[in-house]
């Protein structure tokens, strides 16, 4: 029996402390000194242990970093000499997108490789735009059993690449009729790339490399950038090209197994040379989300020519460029996926989304949106203590030293950040009753969504909603 | 006039446990405070204590201060303080407490209705969070002043009724139309569960033991404990279902749908490995769903083995809210079980993937009107109760729910705020809740004692009990039952013309920052 594919962790601690959502506040000048009853010596989180080493060091105290908020200090202090703030650090960082949670969580599974796990209810908002207006289904009573999802009850996350043929025909001996191309598939249907800004040294690329190599997944970047010391990494790189140049990378090309290719209007013959010069090179074509662009009628297009693989792009928040109103790219990808439905053509090309993925839960809703797998590049920063600070953008130092990581840790965090989403994804797989990740492409039926659940449960209700809902 | 009202119980202060209470305001004295008692004198609300033959005050009791809304009175503190000794303002930790669903105000209210068995003195909004959804966005209409009722609130009818099939089996009816949601033993300080109970017989309601079996200390409230046969049929035993009124299969569990239940290895004590019978310290994974059960015919065994062994058991399904949660709900009434019991995505849990809180099943407020619908359509409505639970945080919303379709809701959380949760979620890490209400701790598990739990809930429930009596007499109702599925009652904000919203309070607007 073939080994069941699974993402191997190990804890990878912070080397800086990540920056906490709360301060605790001590207002020393009343405390009573000799008082037996301290709430430092009782904390259950013993936050407090060693609180005074930091002061030699002139270092900020780890409490800052380490409160768990059960205010017990503050509510059992004799002297009622401590409070707490909202650590001014941790409004900052991040942006409307990632924000400091969303930097907070990642940075916990980067660190432990576990799923996020808390007690008590829901803490958010009722629903949100983007992602946050679709809720995942569950299956009540009928479905496999969930227990054991990591091991017994298998669940597949792999996904292909390649193109599949509209159909088989067999001779009359029962041999194939048709020429069908290697299959080219990898197990976790996210895929890295590099990111077009931050600390990019060659130990940061290579963290990414070896996360990517260890977990069987593959990175997109220029092929122009890929040198001799990230060449040995072979066909984990996906390398990216433009109709200009992309004879110049006929040697590269040789040692890949997939190439991306930019769209351009006119591309497709050189799609088709490039497939007939490299027979079993998968290729995909980088297609950015432009409201300038006729994005679902190009899909259906592209479908028809040589490509295998079609690569949208968003923007980092998910949104459309250039438009003054941008669309989502939840619904930009329904609308791709169902025109290449109508066109009959879906199945046998894949389809990859950047942008806007921060979260677990954004890849399988994704998926659900008519997306094959998705690429991700910020997390992967992130997971390697990123602050998205912008301080490197300013040309000003990195405040985690991320240009000298080391690429053995930084892989390590990729791969626990990685073995965390997926085990997240197969929750959600289970609970949907899902065995496999290509069952839930473009699946809505297995979804809910903000608007449609409005107007059926509150519809008859309360009439005709005047202010409009917007979850795009 | 119903009888069961006459049991309603007594309520009577009781004092956080804690010594520095939170309030909304803080008052501070400075060292220039000559310790004249001025204020102690003057206060109407017991924020400045100073008892004869101390020589100062005691600190300010921040949490009964009224805050600026003191200032046009003639007790105002600060302004009549002979040293200007004393300074005001709004509390800043709140920023740093609660959520979008639990905001300051609604622990603090909580804290408060707990504390006193009366709504909250001090301005504070316990009534609407700030999710921007849901039951946060529904409003009661403005009832007509010609309908309201001069009652009072012994003679309003708050009960609801369990049994509606006509099978045979006892009426049961509860005096609140709320009862206890599941909180098994080992998850949550067995002080507080048989707290729980107790105040569930005083109550006249009803509490349920989650999955983790049925510990001895039940008995003595046994006819007011549901017996929860859960996944993991962990401690389900025979006797435990003769225990019992009412018996709960979970199907599933609103706050991780799909998923089993989990309890940590550090949870795991002698005591809780025994009554599970399984291992100290290994974590214990329920499975998801039932092994048995995958149809509906296999369900209707389960309830028919249940019946089997308690012939005056009434059964009562809970399940998540999916999709086809109408069907589901039919499913199990068709089964022959009395309660179908829904449990919406954004509801209570000791411990469960945040992924799976967020954005598994749908809302509560979508599933109830859902469900009663189809349940009408479908000739049942009567003949079963719809239970509604997961996000119902007050005693509006319980009001909501019973508007948009439910018959009654079973609540968890509020439960615990009432014993001072401030819901920091860490119920699940290490030696679990620093507070001591969801933790077996050797020594956390101890910090709370049964009768202060008791009261503390018989005192919310009580104080929940005046507002729906309120918003009742307001429509000119006289029970609950009354309410039922009074969607003509509710507006919902973003249903509304600009212009009528007006008349309708806004939704808090705190900066939350998460």
């Amino acid at each position: 029996m073939p080994q069941k594919y699974t993402i191997h962790t190990k804890p990878a601690p912070p080397k800086f402390y990540p920056v906490g959502k709360y301060a605790t506040i001590e207002f020393r000048e009343n405390c009573a000194g000799s008082c037996k009853e301290c709430v430092k010596k009782k904390c259950v989180y013993d936050i407090f242990k060693n609180n005074y080493l930091h002061m030699s060091k002139m270092e900020e105290p780890e409490y800052l970093y380490t409160c768990n908020s059960c205010f017990r200090c503050i509510q059992e202090c004799t002297k009622g000499i401590f409070s707490r703030v909202i650590n001014p650090e941790y409004r900052d960082i991040g942006d409307e997108y990632y924000t400091p949670d969303v930097i907070n969580r990642t940075w916990y599974q980067a660190h432990t490789g576990s799923i996020p796990v808390s007690g008590a209810g829901y803490r958010g908002p009722f629903a949100g735009k983007g992602f946050d207006s679709m809720w995942t289904d569950m299956s009540e009573i009928v479905r496999p059993t969930r227990d054991g999802i990591h091991g017994r009850e298998y669940i597949n996350t792999c996904i292909e690449l390649s193109r599949r043929p509209e159909r088989l025909a067999f001779h009359d001996d029962g041999s194939l009729a048709v020429a069908v191309s290697p299959i080219l598939e990898i197990p976790l249907p996210i895929l890295f790339e590099k990111p077009s800004f931050g600390v990019l040294s060659q130990k940061v690329l290579v963290s990414m490399l070896k996360a990517a190599q260890a977990i069987g997944t593959k990175m997109f970047m220029d092929a122009d950038e890929i040198n001799e010391t990230l060449a040995p990494f072979g066909t984990t790189i996906i390398p990216k090209v433009k109709k200009e140049n992309v004879h110049r990378f006929n040697g590269l090309l040789k040692g890949s197994d997939m190439v991306e290719i930019d769209y351009e209007p006119g591309i497709e013959s050189v799609l088709e040379a490039l497939k007939a010069g490299h027979e079993n090179l998968v290729i995909s074509v980088g297609l950015p989300l432009s409201a300038a662009l006729n994005y679902a009628d190009i899909g259906v297009a592209l479908s028809r020519t040589a490509m295998d693989t079609l690569h949208v792009y968003a923007d980092y928040n998910g949104r459309e460029f250039n438009s003054q109103n941008p669309r989502f790219i939840k619904d930009m990808l329904r609308d791709i996926h169902t025109a290449l439905v109508k066109a009959g053509t879906r199945r046998q090309i894949n389809i990859l989304a950047s942008g806007g993925v921060s979260m677990a839960e954004h890849v399988n809703k994704t998926i659900i949106c008519g997306a094959d797998g998705v690429v991700i590049d910020r997390p992967l920063l992130l997971a390697m203590e990123c602050r998205l600070c912008d301080r490197c953008r300013k040309g000003l130092s990195c405040p985690v030293k991320l240009e000298g990581i080391d690429p053995e840790y930084g892989s390590n965090r990729i791969i626990n950040l990685m073995g965390a989403w997926r085990n997240q994804m197969l929750e959600m797989l289970g609970a949907m009753g899902l065995r496999e990740a290509r069952r839930l492409r473009g699946e809505v039926g297995r979804s809910m969504w903000f608007e449609d659940l409005e107007k059926e449960s509150f519809g008859p209700i309360f009439g005709e909603r005047k202010i409009s809902l917007d979850v795009g | 006039m119903n009888t069961t009202l006459n049991s309603l119980p007594e309520t009577k202060p009781v004092r956080s446990r804690f010594r520095n209470t939170i309030g909304k305001y803080t008052i501070k004295r400075n060292s220039s405070c000559i310790a004249c008692g001025k204020c102690a004198e003057l206060c109407p609300h017991g924020v400045h204590i100073k008892p004869d033959h101390y020589s100062a005050p005691f600190r300010p009791v921040e949490h009964n201060c009224i805050g600026f809304a003191c200032k046009d009175t003639d007790h105002y503190c600060i302004e009549h303080c002979p040293e200007e000794a004393m300074t005001l303002k709004e509390n800043p930790l709140l920023e740093t407490m609660g959520d979008y669903r639990w905001t300051p105000d609604m622990l603090l209210g909580h804290f408060a209705m707990a504390e006193t068995g009366d709504l909250p003195h001090v301005d504070l909004e316990y009534s609407l969070g700030n999710s921007g959804g849901g039951f946060d966005k529904m409003r009661f209409k403005k009832p007509d002043p010609g309908l309201a009722l001069d009652l009072a609130d012994e003679r309003m009818d708050t009960s609801i009724d369990l049994n509606k099939t006509g099978d045979g089996r006892p009426l049961k009816t509860i005096s609140i139309p709320c009862y206890g949601g599941g909180m098994s033993y080992g998850s949550t300080a067995l002080s507080v569960i048989v707290g729980r109970a107790r105040a569930a017989k005083r109550l006249n309601s009803l509490t349920c033991t989650g999955e983790g079996g049925y510990p001895p200390e039940f008995l003595p409230y046994k006819d007011h404990v549901i017996t929860q046969v859960a996944t993991g049929l962990f401690g389900v035993r025979e006797e435990t279902i003769q225990n019992c009124p009412v018996m709960e299969f979970k199907y599933a569990q609103g706050a991780k749908p799909g998923l089993g239940g989990h309890l940590l290895g550090e949870k795991v004590t002698e005591a809780v490995a025994k009554m599970r019978e399984t291992v100290v310290g290994r974590p214990l994974f329920s499975p998801f769903p039932f092994h048995s059960v995958y149809s509906v015919e296999d369900h209707k065994k389960h309830v028919d083995w249940m019946k089997e062994i308690n012939h005056k058991v009434l059964c009562s399904v809970k399940v998540s809210t999916p999709t086809d949660v109408d069907m589901v709900a039919v499913g199990a009434y068709y089964a022959g079980a009395h309660i179908i019991h829904i449990d919406g995505s954004y509801g209570g849990t000791g411990a469960a993937p945040d992924i799976a809180k967020k954005n598994i099943a749908m809302p509560i407020e979508y599933a109830i009107p859902k469900v009663h619908r189809f349940l009408v359509e479908e000739g049942a409505r009567d003949k079963i109760t719809l239970i509604a639970s997961g996000g119902i945080r007050n005693a509006m919303d319980v009001a909501k729910a019973i508007a948009l379709g439910a018959d009654g809701c079973v609540i968890g959380t509020a439960d615990l705020v009432a014993v001072e949760c401030v819901r920091c979620g860490n119920c699940e890490s290490g030696r679990g809740c620093a507070r001591g209400i969801a933790t077996t701790d050797p020594e956390l598990g101890y910090m709370i004692d049964e009768a202060y739990v008791e009261q503390r809930l018989v005192n919310m429930y009580m104080a929940w009990r005046k507002q729906w009596c309120r918003l009742l007499r307001s429509f000119g109702l006289t029970s609950i039952k009354e309410l039922r599925g009074r969607s003509d009652l509710l507006v919902h904000l973003d249903y509304l013309d600009e212009e009528e919203r007006k008349q309708y309070q806004n939704s808090p607007g705190y900066k939350m920052v998460l």
